[in-house]
């Protein structure tokens, strides 16, 4: 069997040698904060964490503001999560997209809204439905 | 072992994600300015929907039979498509990203894998995650792994989306299954060629003897008939930059008169050099074509394509709009009401590493002119800067009678929810 070598070139480096120390040296002591610094928060990192499987969506109406989803809010949808019981989720109904609680007990799913206003509402096999993702997040302006 | 993952009808199915009342419906999608179709649904193509059917003579046709046209909305579909391929890395490092809508994987050392269940838990990932429906084929090679993606499509009940060629039996069966006309990569001619040669089949084609198709045809298809036979010979493509930009356009109306024809070029060739800055590569070569309204049958036609070399290359906006410019100046004829009209900019090499000539190159000045009107108008989000050959009032609208939001990438254009 014959041996083949690979050989790896060096990646040349951008720096013109000498290191550029911004803290400056001569004046004064360095920034004690230096060695401890970190990245700044990221809400992106914080609210998504399946970049891939994410997509937003805007509230319309008042049928879930007892879980804080108030009209114009912004929720984070992670469509890579399993639906189950007491989640909250988006789905396709009937021709139109809305957010509710599921509640799925012997066989039954219902689709629970967080105000007394609106009626829940059983799914049956007439319905058109699909469960279109779990809501993570809700974003709200103040 | 190869796969092809491949997104069924791409364009319609991502409409139908975020409008989930299309499902099941006829959906046909039109080109950029609202042209011809250039994909459907497969409720469309069961009405007999023909595919680059011009909408304004199947407008008619498609109320008729409720087929819901859309124009092309490439925000939605580039996002989508780059949500579906950062999915497809999670199976394997090796994936060659082929179109908007198709990948190829390779899988190296997986060879105690059960490629069948590999490739559902794939589908299924894609679906769940993006609402994509796809289809996986799996074969020895990139060329076999196509056709057991056709059969995985044709066939969706047997396969459940998804078939692997993992034996003898199974790949002669499937390549006589295969017409010759459906090879991948074998043009009209080489078809032609191979029908006199009496190849019906692929499999016919891996009959042929390698002398022959050496001497007749190319190494491309020396290389096809090798993949199909089963020894990989058609490697993966790594990622590299594009070989050639366009930027073509049919006119919502037609032009026959220089200084429109003049100005649309230059903003063509003004697009292209952005284009080619942004993937930092120059040209060498730019074609300018120019075309008359084929459709309309009466007038005279005239269809003219001209090609100029740069001495040195470049990716300077001026440089590019003035030589495109000075050559359509060249095609054009009076008296002509041209339709159609384009700038492609080809022998393209990375900008920082080309060679230097040593009497001619480019204006030095340029380079930082450009850096600056590509920062502005990055800027601005719109092109606020713009050549003098290029209308300042005019700001090119596409057609787009029936556009869907850019659901993924406009945060006004999201979905609602009640």
């Amino acid at each position: 069997m014959s041996t083949t070598l690979q050989f790896f070139t060096p990646k040349a480096s951008n720096s013109k040698g000498a290191i550029f120390i911004d803290t400056g040296i001569s004046a004064g002591f360095p920034s004690p904060a230096d060695d401890f610094r970190e990245t700044r928060i990221s809400l992106d990192e914080e609210l998504i964490t399946n970049k891939e499987a994410t997509f937003f969506a805007k509230v319309s109406g008042q049928s879930m503001i007892g879980a804080g989803l108030d009209d114009n809010d912004l929720l984070v949808i992670d469509r890579s999560l399993e639906p189950e019981n007491n989640r909250i989720a988006v789905c396709f109904l009937d021709g139109e997209f809305t957010v509710k609680r599921l509640k799925v007990s012997n066989n039954e799913v219902w689709l629970q809204p967080e105000n007394p206003d609106y009626p829940s509402i059983k799914i049956t096999e007439e319905n058109d439905f699909i469960i279109w993702g779990i809501v993570t997040s809700v974003i709200k302006k103040v | 072992m190869y796969a092809l993952v491949d997104c069924n009808n791409f364009y319609a199915s991502c409409e139908r994600v975020f409008n989930p009342s299309l499902q099941g419906k006829p959906i046909a999608i039109l080109s950029n300015n609202d042209g011809c179709v250039i994909a459907r649904s497969d409720e469309a193509k069961a009405l007999d929907l023909p595919m680059g059917a011009p909408i304004f003579k199947w407008e008619n046709f498609c109320k008729q039979q409720k087929i819901e046209i859309l124009s092309s909305n490439y925000p939605l579909y580039g996002d989508m498509s780059a949500r579906v391929m950062k999915i497809l890395e999670q199976f394997t490092p090796d994936v060659e990203v082929y179109s908007i809508d198709e990948a190829f994987l390779e899988f190296k050392g997986f060879d105690a894998y059960d490629f069948d269940a590999y490739g559902k838990v794939i589908r299924k990932r894609i679906l769940k995650w993006t609402g994509i429906l796809t289809c996986v084929g799996v074969a020895p090679s990139k060329a076999l792994s196509k056709v057991a993606n056709k059969i995985a499509r044709k066939f969706p009940k047997e396969t459940n989306g998804v078939y692997v060629i993992d034996s003898e039996e199974k790949r002669i069966k499937a390549l006589k299954w295969t017409k010759v006309e459906n090879i991948w990569g074998i043009g009209r001619q080489l078809q032609k060629r191979l029908h006199i040669k009496g190849c019906k089949t692929a499999y016919d084609f891996t009959q042929l003897s390698d002398n022959w198709v050496r001497k007749n045809m190319s190494i491309t298809e020396w290389k096809l008939k090798k993949d199909l036979e089963g020894i990989p010979t058609i490697t993966l493509e790594v990622k590299e930059a594009k070989r050639s930009i366009a930027t073509t356009r049919s006119f919502e109306n037609t032009y026959s008169d220089i200084e429109n024809i003049k100005e649309r070029i230059s903003t063509f060739a003004t697009s292209c050099a952005e284009k080619l800055r942004a993937q930092n590569s120059s040209c060498h070569m730019i074609i300018v074509m120019l075309r008359s309204n084929r459709y309309q049958k009466n007038s005279e036609q005239h269809s003219a394509s001209k090609t100029v070399i740069f001495p040195y290359p470049t990716d300077s906006t001026l440089s590019i709009s003035n030589a495109a410019v000075e050559a359509v100046k060249t095609i054009f004829k009076d008296g002509i009401d041209y339709k159609k009209a384009g700038v492609i900019v080809t022998g393209l090499v990375p900008t920082d590493t080309h060679q230097l000539n040593l009497f001619l190159h480019e204006n030095p000045k340029h380079k930082p002119l450009m850096s600056t009107i590509d920062h502005l108008n990055k800027k601005f989000k719109a092109d606020k800067i713009k050549l003098a050959s290029q209308d300042l009032q005019r700001t090119w609208k596409m057609k787009q009678e029936h556009l869907s939001p850019k659901y993924t990438t406009k945060l006004n254009d999201i979905i609602t929810v009640k």
